[in-house]
């Protein structure tokens, strides 16, 4: 398969074009901004649809291995569907917990029978997959998770109740973090990771409502729930270290996703074209000498983001600390983007006070929605704070 | 992370010149100028040691982007930003810049005689500097410093880098509606018309220079055209300070990590304290970012062959304006996470943040930089 400069700008060109015939028209209802937002059945449909569409065109999963479903092509190829999917603002790909987590994880370390059986669905959209980390009491803390699994035959009986569990309510599989020795040396040491089927007797899910109002996540209760004792993933006990890796994977600190598709893009570009309309003082906003420069630095930003991603590929130039740019991604994006969007409600005047489903709301309120649901991104995967540790003491080698 | 629609230009490379390049200049920068160095020559007169600066010449550094015929090595600008960037980690400080920038401004405007002249010696190690500040404003649109139609100057250049050593001048005049620029000789002026400035920054020299009708001949003005050739190398002069002031940020966060990971207070390392974990790790992020930028912004200088094309306008003014920001940041949270410790002169910490008092300033603060990015990338 080719990679040389032309063939890349072909195919560039190939999937632009694919995109403008292809990207549905606006569903008259409103779309998720994130995988983490998808609260209706309706958004749902919509967008296994897409995913599907997206699938059979060949522009998912390019780079995993054709044998299980996916394009056997190299990785750029994918990366270029991701930046123009990003560049058109088509819905986003949203079977992310299978596209970008569980896939690459089975990918890597599951059984031949496991990648025949999961990795087509996760592609197709036909199997949705959750994840099944978070519980009530202990979130950052993850290792102190307590739901538990206790083997008996070939089953395992899960009980406990894990929290925030987006598509809980949809998923087909989750992967399930459960505790299988409560005597562990270590709170690490006692903990198996599984591929839970959610469809099993004893499992069931109350929805959430979240602060925009939409929902978007579940509780899921494990009440006497029997999952087959196949679905262990790696050996019992030995779960954190598998956890660890789909973080990983989350945090976006390794590549092998199928896409990485799962935000809608919020320009700064949308920005700037807000600040031409929005009045202040009798003047376009964009006028306001105040507001250009707060806009600038907003964009020194934005391109220090995306400049360090480049960075991260020569080795020469990250010399100090190697981990730095692959641990801190997550951390400067998802922060950089709750100050923007909070930024951007600031500078709409009285009407920032409006919200989404008053026609008067600027942009029908999509910078109120996007802010509050930029916490998603602040909190889930990892909250800020804890991103900042784990940065201080794998990157910094600060103490814990 | 995808989260960004960047349409800008982002391209990256690191050439085999640079790396060649790096590896020496870390190699030299850590040999020749450790802490105890620096130190040394913070109450020196020059502020540097002439047999290191030879050495910096016989490398080549000094001639690295003049002309072949004029006594370089014609390497595209990229090569000169890993050597800011391990001057700036080691806080070693010589005319380095001002000759450098000084020789660009006459390989890019100056005639034939004044390159002749100019550029081989600048290559050989005389010391070059631009005089163009007549007080605090970097933004200044008309100068102070008069040049009559029968050749007298009349003005007082401040700031002017190395002024006690060099033996070039561009001098920035203003002649009725024209900027002028025009070179004068060291063996030309009165030992009075020079004085020097006491720096926030001593690893630093800087001066005033004083010209009172002073006569210059035909040949000592540069071209009409040097007066826009100036405003590149305005940008080029802010790049080279952003990409040492990130060397130096580096080196201000190795000593601060340093420090969070010996000093303990209530039986705790204090680097456990996340009161101090976190803004550390927001000054690796700043810094990062910003050495991002730089290196983005070299890129592109290499790519034009030194042409300031509007993308590397934008990345020459957002490196050093992210770079000031990361310096600063990081030279003030390490005087304060060394406790009593960072209020003394002593403490390693006052040379980074007097070094980011500095640099901020020198070829533009961040403020400065903003505003004129804001007609470009606004529009
Ligand atoms: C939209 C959304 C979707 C999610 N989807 C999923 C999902 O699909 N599956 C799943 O398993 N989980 C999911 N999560 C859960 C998410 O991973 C947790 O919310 C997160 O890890 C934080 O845990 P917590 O909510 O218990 O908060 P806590 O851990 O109780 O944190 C409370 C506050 O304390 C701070 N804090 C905690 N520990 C430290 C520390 N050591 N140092 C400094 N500060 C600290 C946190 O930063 C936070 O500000 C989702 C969350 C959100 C918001």
């Amino acid at each position: 398969m080719q990679t040389d400069a032309t063939t890349l700008d072909a195919f560039r060109a190939e999937v632009s074009q694919w995109l403008i015939n292809n990207i549905p028209e606006d569903p008259g209802f409103l779309l998720p901004q994130s995988f983490m937002e998808v609260g209706s059945e309706e958004q749902l449909e919509f967008l296994i649809a897409w995913q599907k569409k997206v699938y059979e065109a060949g522009y998912l999963g390019m780079a995993w291995p054709k044998e299980y479903g996916g394009g056997g092509m190299p990785q750029v190829y994918q990366n270029i569907v991701d930046e123009e999917l990003m560049n058109h603002k088509a819905p986003i790909i949203f079977n992310v917990i299978g596209l970008g987590w569980a896939g690459p994880l089975i990918l890597d370390m599951g059984t031949e029978e496991e990648k025949q059986k999961y990795i087509k669905g996760i592609l197709t959209a036909d199997d949705i997959w959750c994840q099944g980390f978070s519980e009530p009491d202990h979130g950052s803390d993850l290792g102190n998770a307590q739901t538990r699994a206790v083997r008996d035959g070939d089953d395992y009986i899960v009980n406990g109740s894990k929290i925030w569990t987006t598509f809980g309510n949809y998923a087909k599989y989750m992967i399930l973090l459960a505790r299988t020795n409560p005597d562990a040396p270590s709170k690490y040491a006692g903990l198996s990771f599984f591929l839970s089927p959610m469809h099993a007797d004893g499992i069931s899910t109350t929805p959430i409502q979240k602060i925009t109002g939409e929902y978007g996540f579940c509780q899921t209760f494990f009440d006497d729930a029997r999952i087959p004792a196949s679905c262990l993933m790696g050996e019992e006990n030995q779960g954190w270290k598998v956890a660890m890796r789909t973080l990983e994977y989350e945090r976006s600190v390794h590549g092998g996703q199928a896409s990485t598709y799962k935000f809608l893009p919020i320009a700064m570009e949308d920005l700037l074209h807000s600040c031409k309309t929005i009045e202040r003082d009798g003047k376009p906003l964009l006028e306001d000498p105040v507001v250009q420069d707060q806009l600038v630095q907003f964009l020194i930003e934005e391109k220090s983001l995306a400049l360090m991603k480049e960075r991260g590929d020569i080795p020469e130039l990250c010399t100090d600390y190697p981990f730095s740019l692959a641990l801190s991604g997550k951390l400067i994006a998802t922060e950089l983007f709750r100050r923007a969007r909070q930024y951007a409600v600031s500078l709409q005047g009285a009407k920032g006070g409006l919200y989404v489903g008053d026609n008067m709301a600027i942009e029908g309120g999509q910078w109120q929605r996007g802010y509050f649901n930029n916490f998603s991104a602040t909190i889930g995967g990892g909250t800020s704070q804890v991103q900042a540790n784990i940065i201080a003491e794998h990157a910094l080698g600060l103490p814990k | 992370m995808t989260f960004i629609n960047i349409e800008a230009n982002t391209d990256m490379r690191f050439s085999e010149d640079q790396q060649m390049i790096q590896e020496a200049a870390r190699g030299f920068c850590q040999d020749k100028s450790d802490i105890e160095a620096v130190r040394k020559l913070l109450d020196s007169e020059t502020g540097f040691q002439p047999e290191i600066w030879q050495e910096m010449v016989e490398l080549g550094w000094l001639g690295m982007c003049i002309d072949e015929a004029h006594g370089g090595s014609a390497l595209s600008l990229d090569c000169l930003i890993p050597i800011a960037e391990s001057m700036g980690r080691q806080l070693l400080a010589t005319p380095f810049f001002a000759s450098t920038l000084a020789a660009q401004l006459i390989q890019r405007a100056g005639s034939e005689a004044q390159k002749t002249r100019y550029l081989p010696m600048i290559a050989s190690g005389t010391i070059a500097t631009l005089a163009l500040l007549d007080n605090e404003d970097w933004g200044a649109a008309l100068s102070k410093c008069n040049l009559s139609a029968d050749g007298k100057i009349n003005g007082r250049k401040v700031l002017v880098e190395a002024a006690a050593q060099a033996e070039i001048f561009i001098v920035l005049c203003q002649q009725g509606e024209q900027q002028r620029l025009v070179i004068i000789e060291r063996s030309e002026l009165d030992n009075s018309a020079i004085e020097t400035h006491t720096l926030i920054d001593e690893t630093k020299r800087a001066g005033i220079v004083s010209l009172n009708d002073f006569s210059i001949s035909e040949a000592q003005l540069m071209p009409t055209s040097a007066a826009d050739a100036l405003a590149d190398v305005k940008l080029i002069g802010a790049l080279l300070i952003a990409a040492e002031s990130v060397g130096s940020t580096a080196a201000c966060l190795n000593l601060t990590v340093e420090y969070l990971n010996t000093r303990k207070q209530f039986n705790k390392l204090i680097g456990s304290y996340q009161a101090l974990k976190h803004p550390t790790v927001d000054m690796l992020n700043m810094m990062e970012g910003a050495r991002s930028q730089v290196y983005h912004a070299a890129t592109l200088l290499a790519d034009s062959q030194g042409d300031i094309t509007r993308d590397a306008e934008i990345a020459c003014r957002m490196s050093k304006a992210s770079a000031n920001d990361a310096l600063l940041f990081a030279g003030d949270r390490a005087v304060q996470f060394h406790g009593g410790m960072g209020f003394t002169y002593e403490c390693d910490a006052q040379l980074y943040i007097r070094r980011a008092q500095w640099s901020q300033q020198h070829y533009g603060d961040s403020a400065y930089h903003r505003k004129r990015l804001a007609p470009l990338i606004l529009a």
